[in-house]
């Protein structure tokens, strides 16, 4: 049975309607890693026990006649940077390589509760720094479209586990688009959500003020049925934020008739890939016929948002890497003579280069002489890139951009310098620093040598405004079917 | 702003990370290029900008200053990440004379 190809919407009427047990439904997906995964390499840590325990405990409940929660049954995975008590969580690194964690992350709990089945920890870029999991110590996950490309990053592995149908939705996090950006690269719906609408603890850190976790899923109904399961305000992280409280779901079929759309010029640019600017289009001509209204917008200070990202962040960085120092967890260099060469020599030795490069260069825009040119800067232009979005949404409801300037790059392509590699993220670091939620969905595909290669537009709403662009995500996937189509594989049956 | 190779070897000291002469070499490179693309911010006309670190909707989050103490399995699970210990104490090198 091809089960593990549910929505977890299927999924869940399905089995509260007996069509097939949670344990028949755990071994479609179990038997999908199996078989899909030593090419794709979605996993680092398969939790197949834990699975089908958790699995028998539904399936109880079903025989019994207890009525399902939505969540409950559903088999999910998890980004190896999300800490899941008694599960080894590596952040993609040498330097945890080892390390078990002690105990579950807000969301991990808020999840177990609603009987989520867990599968597994999903590759990443280390410590969730890049765009492609490339930079993952334990090798890259590929693309299931192209198995010779990146399938994004950083949140590469949970995007290509729900694209591969290794799972039902899985988690992710984003803090400069590690969630959008592989979810345009592997034809799923991600959504990074508001800065503060997902409680952080224990989500290992990278940038604690641009941080979220978000999920990726087979659809945006999904999407906000996940949303809504991880939401809310947390003693335990006191950036974290109710909102208004008011669940999404429910929303997601109200009228989009006269939704105002804004199109930001600055996002539509020479030198981005002409294909995928024409998909993008098409897309907004679709909404224009479902009856939204078309706005041209200017977000007038969007080219400096990358340069302001790549100050704030590694200095953010650097100080949330520190904790990483050979003491209390983690690799610790056993030839230390002395306090110091353990510190230099665990960091040196555990931490791979991305890591080193973005610490160093915080370590640097912080040091004194040079905080007000870099850092104390960056927050002012931060600021005007708030502004920039607060006043849009003053006369648009919604704005829409692509997701990546481009489709997703063959593996090694981008790998040696890295700035190329920080220009894939241009189009989802402005909202990142404003806080505002983004989602991206699959809207077509480019045809490049023999490949079928996905396209994500990026809807972005303000504050707390996810119900409006999760409900113009479900409702475009209604009347489009760019999210169904499924990478053909050249595995073995499942 | 370039950066020179012993920039380079006094931020790594500063972030206290060991690196060969190679690498030093390799990311004085990349370091000065990123950074070289940074500074285009200096062109923003930000005076009179007042910023300030706020989550939308936040103010003054905070929490009562008590303790909460672990309980005994989570504090066995954290000193079993202890890559050197005796007992109930993490052992470290030498802190002074280092």
């Amino acid at each position: 049975m091809s089960l593990h190809t549910l929505t977890l919407f299927q999924a869940h009427h399905g089995m509260q309607s007996k069509e097939f047990s949670c344990s028949e439904l755990v071994e479609s997906c179990l038997n999908a890693i199996a078989s899909r995964d030593e090419a794709v390499h979605a996993y680092l840590t398969v939790t197949e026990d834990i699975a089908r325990a958790s699995a028998q405990k539904v399936d109880e409940k079903i025989h019994r006649g207890i009525p399902l929660k939505p969540l409950e049954g559903i088999p999910a995975a998890v980004k190896d940077v999300l800490m899941m008590a008694g599960i080894r969580t590596t952040a993609g690194s040498k330097i945890l390589e080892h390390y078990v964690a002690t105990y579950d992350a807000t969301v991990i709990k808020k999840l177990k509760k609603e009987g989520v089945v867990f599968l597994g920890k999903t590759n990443l870029d280390e410590f969730a720094m890049g765009a492609s999991t490339e930079n993952s110590a334990f090798g890259p996950t590929r693309n299931p479209w192209d198995l010779s490309r990146v399938p994004g990053g950083s949140s590469g592995g949970s995007a290509a586990a729900v694209a591969a149908d290794e799972c039902i939705f899985s988690l992710g996090s984003d803090t400069g688009g590690s969630i959008r950006q592989p979810a345009g690269f592997c034809g799923v719906t991600g959504l990074k959500p508001t800065y503060g609408a997902v409680s952080r603890y224990g989500l290992i850190a990278m940038a604690s003020s641009l941080d979220q976790i978000g999920p990726f899923a087979k659809t945006a109904q999904d999407a906000a049925w996940v949303f809504d399961a991880i939401r809310g305000s947390d003693p335990y992280d006191s950036s974290s934020h109710r909102g208004d409280g008011k669940p999404v779901t429910p929303h997601l079929e109200h009228s989009i008739h006269g939704l105002r759309i804004g199109i930001p010029n600055e996002y539509f640019i020479d030198g981005m890939d002409a294909d995928v600017e024409r998909l993008v289009r098409d897309a907004l001509d679709v909404l224009q016929t479902m009856g939204c209204e078309l706005f041209d917008i200017s977000l007038p200070h969007t080219q400096y948002g990358l340069a302001a990202y790549y100050i704030n962040t590694p200095a953010e960085v650097s100080a949330n890497m520190a904790r990483y120092d050979g003491i209390r967890y983690g690799y610790s260099s056993p030839d230390a003579a002395n306090l110091m060469e353990t510190y230099c020599q665990s960091r040196g030795r555990g931490l791979g280069k991305e890591v080193q490069r973005r610490i160093m260069l915080g370590t640097y825009v912080l040091a004194a002489g040079y905080y007000d040119a870099y850092y104390k800067k960056a927050q002012k232009v931060r600021h005007l890139l708030q502004q920039d979005f607060m006043r849009a949404f003053r006369s648009v409801d919604c704005i829409v951009t692509p997701t990546s300037p481009g489709f997703p790059f063959r593996i090694g392509e981008k790998a040696n310098d890295p700035l190329t590699m920080y220009l894939a993220d241009i189009f989802t670091v402005p909202a990142s620093l404003a806080g505002i939620p983004g989602v991206s969905v699959p809207c077509g595909f480019v045809q490049r040598e023999q490949s079928q290669l996905p396209v994500g537009m990026q809807l972005l709403g303000p504050h707390f405004g996810e119900e409006v662009i999760l409900r113009v995500g479900h409702q475009y996937q209604r009347e489009t079917g760019w999210h169904t189509q499924k990478p053909q594989l050249a595995f073995a049956a499942v | 702003m370039a950066l020179t190779q012993h920039d380079t070897k006094h931020i790594a000291h500063l972030a206290r990370l060991d690196l060969s002469d190679e690498e030093l070499a390799v990311y004085t490179t990349q370091l000065s290029s990123i950074l070289a693309y940074v500074e285009q911010l200096n062109t923003v006309d930000t005076a009179g900008i007042e910023y300030h670190y706020q989550v939308p909707g936040l103010e003054h989050a905070m929490a009562v200053d008590e303790v909460n103490a672990c309980d005994a399995q989570t504090r066995a699970a954290l000193m079993d990440t202890v890559p050197a210990r005796t007992g109930e104490v993490i052992k470290v090198k030498a802190v002074f004379g280092a």
